[in-house]
């Protein structure tokens, strides 16, 4: 019953300390009491592109004019004030969807004036087979967009600066503790969140939204669990200049047997690299001369030498019955660019794991972005996800606010909490399916995703769902 | 006493009624008035823990559940309206339920997912009077009285939205747990004012002073219903809003309400409702026009007891929520000058 799951809730984490400040003197049957801190309306615990994002959206929606909303980010201000010419090497493939909630508050404006690059196909192959799946539209409408996270970190943080009174940002605040308050019958404490960061400030929220990644400090301090796995396997990022100059409006992925390739486009002339391998080999690309890494590369999207006869002779058959059922043929499939250079000291590694937070919410917390789920990169929709759950809070919250209602309270952040983990576990079992089913070279496994790939790229509607389905 | 019977059959297991010692720790023991006794009840820890279980049991009653606490919050009510006719064990069963109001899953959950109606009632048809309005506080400017406001429940969204709230209520114990919950946040503090009072008491302070008067789960535990509207009406501005919400007088609602909840489920005590005073939408809005208020709308309500959700219904037949517009004078007299000029006085107090 929805009652008994609801009493695990309230099994409240007691924070290791109250941080010094008991408030003063407090008579309950006095009617106003002082408070020595203020009381913010939600603060959001990260800084990342996520966490900008949540609080630019909040402070630039209408039902939050008069709250007070908190920012805080451990590190420092990164953004500078000139975009440097140089493209960063950590992109991320933008949806429409996202696109919408960033041009909602005014982001996406600025992102366009800096620079981005949309792209209109996406071609996945498989290093096996013949077998591959183009994604496009026919309309002249974008599939996406490949942005660097510094340009979207930047147009975000320009639109704080427009709002400084909703919002307060407070950079290098690291939280040292978070306490929240106890069940209900302790009416002499306060019900808000405690924060206390390490140099001894203190604030109070009656929401906090967790928006600091993967290793949340937010999350462990409610005592949410979270499950999660490493895979083995690191990502290695640069950046890559084109043997000649394209149109490059086209994303290149492939499934090698150790992990997926992928070339995102960034310019007529530079592309994003993103190769997910083994930690030795990831190592290794990294640290090896700038010609044996993009032989390497070149190779990777190229090379036949994991066919074999008896997978492409099974996948022609496929084929032509395809061809025999359905005349009019699809896109057709284009072979991607080749590299001729490396952006000097843009190769860089990053480990890849899988994690998901058993509860999003719970009173007085709502966890947003990798805090509350990790995906790998090969579906491009990490970061899209993250923006997801910001949409899907903002019009809870929003709604709340409209009503009158207490931020912190649980009938909001739950609706918020199924919606999202509907949408996000489907997501994230799928991507680790199907990075599962490409890690492997055994015959069976081979054949079931050869005829899956060309079966899925055969209907048309399918394929318009995924596209539907990821765009989002 | 009836009512440690009724709860204890609720599995809340009371220790039972133990003299008021020296320095209990429980604040609310402290506020009792002279003439009552000097017991108090006072509640184990434990019963916390049966948190999930009483929540079951609320969540499988229907609105005769809520109609429980309704009557705990307004016995006091009747001590006000007719002297001394309230007996001190509901007083004191229910001074035991008045630290729960703000507990979200307890026994008022009924009530607090009621505001999911009854905020967006008032302020919708309240932004329909005023022309320019702010989305960020659409209430800003907005005076309400929330007549019988138990623990604030609905005073804060009210004032979260804006609007400068006095919350009247007659029990003192229910005002200390509103007055302690909104301390807690600065700007709801500065924008509500709690007093431990009854209608009759304030009326002559306070005449033509409200926007609005918002009377929740009151009317059905009132004694004499017509004075209690003339009063209402007595603190609106002219072309203020009554908004009330009641339960309806049909074999329904006496079927739930008195035989299912008192009766069988025995979680109402016996004879805490009486099916006679509640009222059906028809009466009140004879009384409301006979008294100089314009009735806008009756909705029905309906709360589904599983998913602890309440839902707007066209169906009166159990709960409802009425709107009225108080009439302004200028009005009256522009009417009356447009349709026949040089008619005396006395055709115009009749209508």
């Amino acid at each position: 019953m929805a009652a008994c799951c609801r009493l695990t809730r309230f099994l409240v984490v007691p924070g290791a300390t109250l941080g010094g400040l008991r408030l003063p003197g407090l008579r309950w049957l006095s009617g106003s009491m002082g408070t020595d801190q203020a009381v913010y309306d939600v603060v959001v615990a990260g800084g990342g592109m996520v966490g900008t994002a949540m609080a630019c959206a909040l402070g630039h929606n209408i039902h939050f004019r008069d709250k007070k909303i908190l920012l805080l980010e451990a590190g420092p201000n990164k953004v500078g004030k000139k975009l440097p010419e140089t493209y960063s090497n950590r992109v991320s493939s933008i949806t429409p969807g996202s696109a919408t909630l960033l041009s909602s508050f005014g982001a996406w404006d600025h992102i366009c004036n800096m620079r981005y690059k949309p792209f209109r196909r996406m071609q996945v192959w498989d290093a096996c087979s013949e077998a591959l799946i183009i994604f496009d539209k026919d309309d002249l409408d974008d599939m996406g967009y490949i942005v660097e996270n510094d340009v979207i970190m930047s147009a975000l943080t320009k639109q704080l600066d427009v709002i400084p009174d909703q919002v307060e940002v407070v950079y290098r605040s690291k939280v040292i503790s978070y306490t929240w308050p106890g069940p209900f019958c302790n009416t002499e404490n306060s019900p808000w969140v405690q924060i206390t960061l390490a140099d001894g400030r203190q604030f109070q929220t009656k929401l906090l939204i967790g928006a600091d990644g993967q290793n949340s400090g937010v999350r462990s301090a409610a005592g949410i669990q979270n499950m999660c796995w490493p895979y083995d396997q690191s990502a290695v990022v640069a950046t890559l200049h084109l043997s000649e100059p394209t149109e490059n409006n086209v994303a290149w992925q492939r499934f090698l047997p150790s992990g997926p390739i992928a070339l995102l486009p960034l310019s007529d002339t530079l592309s994003s690299l993103v190769w997910s391998t083994s930690h030795e080999h990831a190592k290794e690309l990294v640290s090896m001369e700038e010609e044996n890494f993009l032989d390497a590369i070149n190779s990777a999207f190229w090379s036949d030498a994991s066919h074999t006869d008896f997978i492409d002779s099974a996948g022609s058959i496929l084929q032509y019955a395809v061809t025999f059922l359905q005349p009019t043929k699809s896109s057709a499939r284009q072979l991607p660019p080749s590299v001729a250079k490396v952006e000097p000291k843009s190769r860089a590694l990053f480990p890849l794991g899988l994690g998901h937070a058993v509860e999003y919410v719970r009173p007085r917390v709502a966890l947003i972005g990798d805090a509350a789920h990790r995906v790998h990169p090969l579906a491009g929709q990490g970061v899209n996800m993250g923006f997801g759950d910001i949409s899907s809070l903002i019009h809870h919250l929003s709604r709340a606010a409209f009503d009158g209602k207490d931020l912190g309270s649980m009938c909001h952040l739950t609706k918020y909490e199924t919606e999202r983990q509907r949408h996000n576990i489907f997501l994230i079992a799928a991507t680790d399916l199907l990075k599962r089913l490409y890690s492997t070279t055994l015959s069976p496994l081979v054949l079931l995703r050869t005829w899956g790939l060309q079966a899925t790229n055969a209907v048309l509607p399918l394929k318009e769902q995924i596209m539907a389905f990821a765009s989002k | 006493m009836w009512g440690l019977r009724a709860v204890r059959g609720r599995g809340w297991g009371l220790v039972g009624v133990r003299s008021a010692g020296r320095g209990t720790d429980r604040p609310w023991a402290t506020g009792l008035e002279g003439k009552q006794t000097n017991r108090t009840l006072l509640i184990t820890p434990w019963l916390f823990n049966d948190k999930g279980i009483m929540c079951l049991k609320s969540n499988n009653i229907t609105v005769a559940y809520s109609d429980n606490m309704k009557t705990y919050r307004y016995i006091g009510m009747r001590l006000h309206s007719t002297s001394t006719t309230v007996d001190p064990n509901e007083m004191k069963t229910f001074q035991a339920l008045a630290y729960k109001w703000w507990d979200e899953q307890g026994e008022y959950a009924p009530l607090h997912s009621m505001n999911d109606l009854r905020v967006p009632f008032i302020r919708d048809n309240l932004l329909k009077m005023i022309t320019n309005h702010h989305l960020e506080s659409p209430l800003s400017g907005m005076k309400i009285l929330d007549v019988g406001c138990g623990g604030g429940l609905l005073c804060e969204p009210l004032g979260r939205l804006g609007a400068l709230v006095t919350g009247i209520d007659p029990l003192n114990e229910n005002i200390k747990t509103a007055q302690q919950h909104k301390s807690f946040d600065p700007i709801l503090d500065k924008r509500i004012q709690y007093k431990a009072c009854s209608l009759e008491d304030i009326v002559e302070d306070t005449a033509e002073t409200f926007d609005a008067v918002v009377a929740s789960e009151v009317v059905e535990h009132v004694n004499d219903l017509e004075t209690f509207i003339q009063c209402c009406c007595q603190v609106l501005k002219p072309g203020g809003s009554l908004f009330l919400t009641t339960i309806n007088k049909t074999h329904l609602s006496y079927a739930l309400g008195i035989i299912f909840a008192e009766q069988i489920a025995g979680i109402v005590p016996k004879g805490t409702h009486t099916w006679e005073k509640f009222v059906s939408p028809e009466e009140l809005e004879s009384l409301l026009e006979s008294n100089g208020l314009l009735v806008q709308t009756i909705t029905g309500m309906l709360y589904n007891p599983f998913s602890g959700y309440w839902r707007w219904t066209e169906h009166t037949n159990l709960n409802y929520a009425a709107h009225a517009i108080k009439s302004s004078a200028k009005v009256e007299t522009e009417e009356h000058h447009t349709k026949a000029p040089g008619i005396d006085g006395q055709e115009a107090s009749q209508k």
